[in-house]
C-alpha cells in the first residue's frame, strides 16, 4: 500500500496522473450531459402544448364598427384592440416626431396601408401585462387619447404607442391579414 | 438537568430507544437536554410559532385540497362549494386564508427579531441564510396559492408577477411563456400553480429542519447578545421555554382566532370574490399586505439607469431588496450583536422599520395618488433609496463611527447599566435555576 502510493506520487510528477484527471473529467462531462438531456423533457413540458399552440385564428367582421368605436375581440385568450380611428386621431398619431416616442415606430408601420383607419392592437400592456382602459366610452384614455393602462399608470397615443409611464414598449400589432376591405384574420 | 419524571426507565421507550433512539433525539432537540440562554424574552417566542403556522398551513391546506379543483372553469366554483357546502369547509378556509397572513406577521416579526439582536452575525451567517431561503420560498407559495381561488386579483395577481420575468434581457418572453405554458396566465398555469403550491411547504418544511439544525450548533443567540459562558447562564428547554412558548401560542391563537371567526375577510380583497376575467382588469389591483412594501419597491423606479430600462430597474430593486439580505452579515460591520448596546444603531433601526411601513402603505395605494399634495410615488422613491441606503452605507459605517455602550461580562452578571431584563434576573437568586 505505501509503496504503492509512493509510485502513484512519483508517476504524478511525471505527468500520468493525467490520465485519471481525465477519466473524472470525461465522466463528469458525460454525467453533466446525460442529466442536461434527463431535465430537458420535464422543462419542455412546461411550454405551450401542442393542442394551445393549434389555437385557432380568429376572424373578425369590421362592417359593424362604426368610426371613432372601439371593439374588445379574444385572441390566444388575450383581448384584442380594434379601433376604427377617425381622421383626427390619425392625423394626431402622425404629426408627432418620432424623437418623442420611448419606442419610436411610425404610425404607417403600424397599420396595413390604404386602411389607416384600422388600428389592430393587442390589448395587453407591455409593462407587466394588464388590460388598458379606453375600449369603453367613459373610461379614460390617457393623457394621449389612447388608452391608459391603471395598473402602474402607462398611457398610449391614438397608434397604440407608449408615451408616458413604466411599459417600456408600444402595445403589440399582432399578425393579421384583410381577408377582404370589411374581414380580418388574425394569427 | 432536569428530571424526566422516569420517562426514560419505561420498559416501552427503552425498547424502542434501543432501535431508533427518537425521544433522545428530542429531548436533546427540543427538551430537557438542549440548554437555552436563560434570558431570552418574548420576542424569541415567534420561531415556534412560525413552525406552528407551518403546520396548520400544511394541514388545512391537504383538507382544502380534498375539495378543490384546478381548473379555469371550476376553481372558483370549488371555492364557493367549499364555503357553502362542505362541512366546516367555510373554517378550514377561513384557517388557511387568514393562516398565511398569520405566518407572514409572524416570520416579519421573527426577522425583525434578528435585525435587531444582530442574530446574523457569526456564527450564524448560515442560519440566517436559511431563513432569508424560507422567506422567499413562502413567497412564492402563498403568490401561488392566492392565485387558486382563480378570482379577479388571483388572476391579475398572477399576470404582473410572471410578467415580472419578462423584463429580463433576450430570454425573458421565453421564460414566461414557460411560466404559463401557454400565451397568457390560463389553465396550465392554474394546473402546475397547484402542483407547486402543494409541493413548496414540504420543501419549506426541509429547509426548517436545516434551519434548526444550524441553530442547534450554537444555540440561540439572546437579548444581550453575548455569548453564554457557562452552564449558570443555561436552563434547560423544556420545561422552561416548551411552558413560555405554549403560552405564547395560547395568545397567539387569541389574536388568529378573531380574524378567523370575526373579520375573516380583514386581509382579503373584495375583488377576488369575483370571478377571474381575462378581458377586464380591476381598476386598482394590489397584491396581498404581505407584498406591499416590495411592491412600492417595484413601482418606484418610474426612470432609466444607464442602460437598465425602467422596467427592469424596478424589477431588480424589487428582487434585490430580498437578496441584499443575504450580504447583511458582512454590511454590519459592528461586531456588538445586540442592538441594546448600539445607541446609534438603535435609531437607524427604527428608522429603518418606518420606512418599510411607510413602503407598505404606499404600496397598497393607487399608482398617481397622492397624500397632503405629495406624490406617494416621491415618497415610496424616498423610501427605497433609504432601505438600500440603510444597508450599503448606515450599517458599513456605523460599525466604524458608532461607540458600543460597555456589554454585560457574563448573562448571568451583567454589569451596572447592562440590559434592563438581565439585571432584573440578576437581582434575583436564580443561580440554582
Ligand atoms: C407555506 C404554507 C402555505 C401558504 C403560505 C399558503 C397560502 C395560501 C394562500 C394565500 C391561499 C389563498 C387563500 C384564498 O384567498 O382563498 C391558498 C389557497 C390554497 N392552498 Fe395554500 N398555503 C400553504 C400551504 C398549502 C398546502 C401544503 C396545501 C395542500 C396540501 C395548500 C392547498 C391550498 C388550496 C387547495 C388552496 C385553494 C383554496 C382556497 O383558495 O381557499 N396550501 N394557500
Ligand atoms: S401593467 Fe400597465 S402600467 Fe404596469
Amino acid at each position: 500500500m505505501g509503496s504503492s502510493g509512493t509510485s502513484a506520487a512519483a508517476a504524478g510528477h511525471h505527468g500520468q496522473a493525467t490520465r485519471r484527471d481525465f477519466l473524472y473529467l470525461a465522466a463528469g462531462g458525460f454525467g453533466a450531459v446525460g442529466v442536461g438531456a434527463a431535465l430537458w423533457p420535464f422543462i419542455h413540458s412546461m411550454n405551450p402544448a401542442a393542442d394551445v399552440l393549434a389555437l385557432a385564428s380568429t376572424e373578425v367582421d369590421l362592417k359593424p364598427i362604426q368610426q371613432g368605436q372601439r371593439i374588445t375581440v379574444t385572441w390566444r385568450g388575450k383581448p384584442v384592440f380594434i379601433d376604427h380611428r377617425t381622421a383626427e386621431q390619425v392625423k394626431s398619431a402622425r404629426d408627432v416626431g418620432l424623437q418623442d416616442l420611448p419606442d419610436p415606430q411610425a404610425d404607417q408601420k403600424r397599420v396595413k396601408s390604404g386602411k389607416d383607419q384600422w388600428l389592430v392592437v393587442l390589448g395587453v400592456c407591455t409593462h407587466l401585462g394588464c388590460v388598458p382602459l379606453g375600449q369603453k366610452s367613459g373610461e379614460s384614455k390617457g393623457e394621449y387619447g389612447g388608452w391608459f393602462c391603471p395598473c402602474h399608470g402607462s398611457h398610449y397615443d391614438t397608434s397604440g404607442r407608449i408615451r408616458k409611464g413604466p411599459a417600456p414598449k408600444n402595445l403589440e400589432v399582432p399578425d393579421f391579414t384583410f381577408v377582404n376591405d370589411t374581414l380580418i384574420r388574425i394569427g | 438537568m432536569a428530571q424526566n419524571n422516569g420517562f426514560f426507565e419505561n420498559p416501552t421507550v427503552k425498547w424502542i430507544e434501543h432501535r431508533l433512539p427518537i425521544f433522545s433525539f428530542l429531548d436533546h432537540s427540543l427538551g430537557s437536554q438542549y440548554p437555552t440562554p436563560r434570558n431570552l424574552n418574548y420576542w424569541w417566542n415567534f420561531g415556534s410559532l412560525a413552525g406552528f403556522m407551518l403546520v396548520v398551513m400544511i394541514l388545512s391546506g391537504v383538507f382544502l385540497a380534498m375539495n378543490y379543483t384546478p381548473h379555469v372553469d371550476h376553481a372558483f366554483g370549488s371555492v364557493e362549494r367549499i364555503m357553502r357546502d362542505v362541512n366546516y369547509g367555510w373554517l378550514i378556509r377561513y384557517i388557511h386564508m387568514n393562516g398565511a397572513s398569520m405566518f407572514f406577521i409572524v416570520v416579519y416579526i421573527h426577522i425583525f427579531r434578528g435585525l435587531y439582536f444582530g442574530s446574523y452575525k457569526p456564527p450564524r451567517e448560515i442560519l440566517w441564510w436559511l431563513g432569508i431561503v424560507i422567506l422567499l420560498l413562502m413567497m412564492a407559495t402563498a403568490f401561488m396559492g392566492y392565485v387558486l381561488p382563480w378570482g379577479q386579483m388571483s388572476f391579475w395577481g398572477a399576470t404582473v408577477i410572471t410578467n415580472l420575468f419578462s423584463a429580463i434581457p433576450l430570454v425573458g418572453d421565453k421564460i414566461v411563456t414557460l411560466l404559463w405554458g401557454g400565451f397568457s396566465v390560463d389553465n396550465a398555469t392554474l394546473n402546475r400553480f397547484f402542483a407547486l403550491h402543494y409541493l413548496l411547504p414540504f420543501v419549506i418544511a426541509g429547509v426548517v429542519v436545516l434551519h434548526i439544525w444550524a441553530l442547534h450548533v450554537h444555540g440561540s443567540n439572546n437579548p444581550l447578545g453575548i455569548d453564554a459562558r457557562g452552564p449558570q447562564d443555561k436552563i434547560p428547554f423544556h420545561p422552561y421555554y416548551t411552558v413560555k412558548d405554549a403560552f405564547g401560542l395560547a395568545v397567539f391563537m387569541i389574536f388568529f382566532m378573531f380574524f378567523v371567526f370575526f373579520a375573516p375577510n380583514f386581509f382579503g380583497e373584495p375583488d377576488n370574490y369575483i370571478p377571474a376575467n381575462p378581458m377586464v382588469t380591476p381598476a386598482h389591483i394590489v397584491p396581498e399586505w404581505y407584498f406591499l412594501p416590495f411592491y412600492a419597491i417595484l413601482r418606484s423606479v418610474t426612470f432609466n439607469i444607464l442602460f437598465i430600462d425602467a422596467k427592469l430597474g424596478g424589477v431588480l430593486a424589487m428582487f434585490g431588496s430580498i437578496l441584499i439580505l443575504f450580504l447583511l452579515p458582512w454590511l454590519d460591520t459592528s461586531r456588538v450583536r445586540s442592538g441594546r448596546f448600539r445607541p446609534v444603531f438603535k435609531v437607524f433601526y427604527w428608522l429603518f422599520f418606518v420606512v418599510c411601513m411607510l413602503l407598505g402603505w404606499v404600496g397598497g395605494q393607487p399608482a398617481d395618488a397622492t397624500a397632503a399634495g405629495i406624490p406617494l410615488l416621491r415618497i415610496g422613491q424616498v423610501c427605497t433609496f433609504w432601505y438600500f441606503f440603510h444597508f450599503v452605507v448606515v450599517l458599513p459605517l456605523l460599525g466604524w463611527f458608532e461607540r458600543p455602550r460597555p456589554l454585560p461580562i457574563s448573562i448571568s452578571q451583567p454589569v451596572l447599566g447592562g440590559g434592563r431584563i438581565a439585571a432584573a434576573a440578576a437581582s434575583k437568586p436564580m443561580e440554582k435555576a
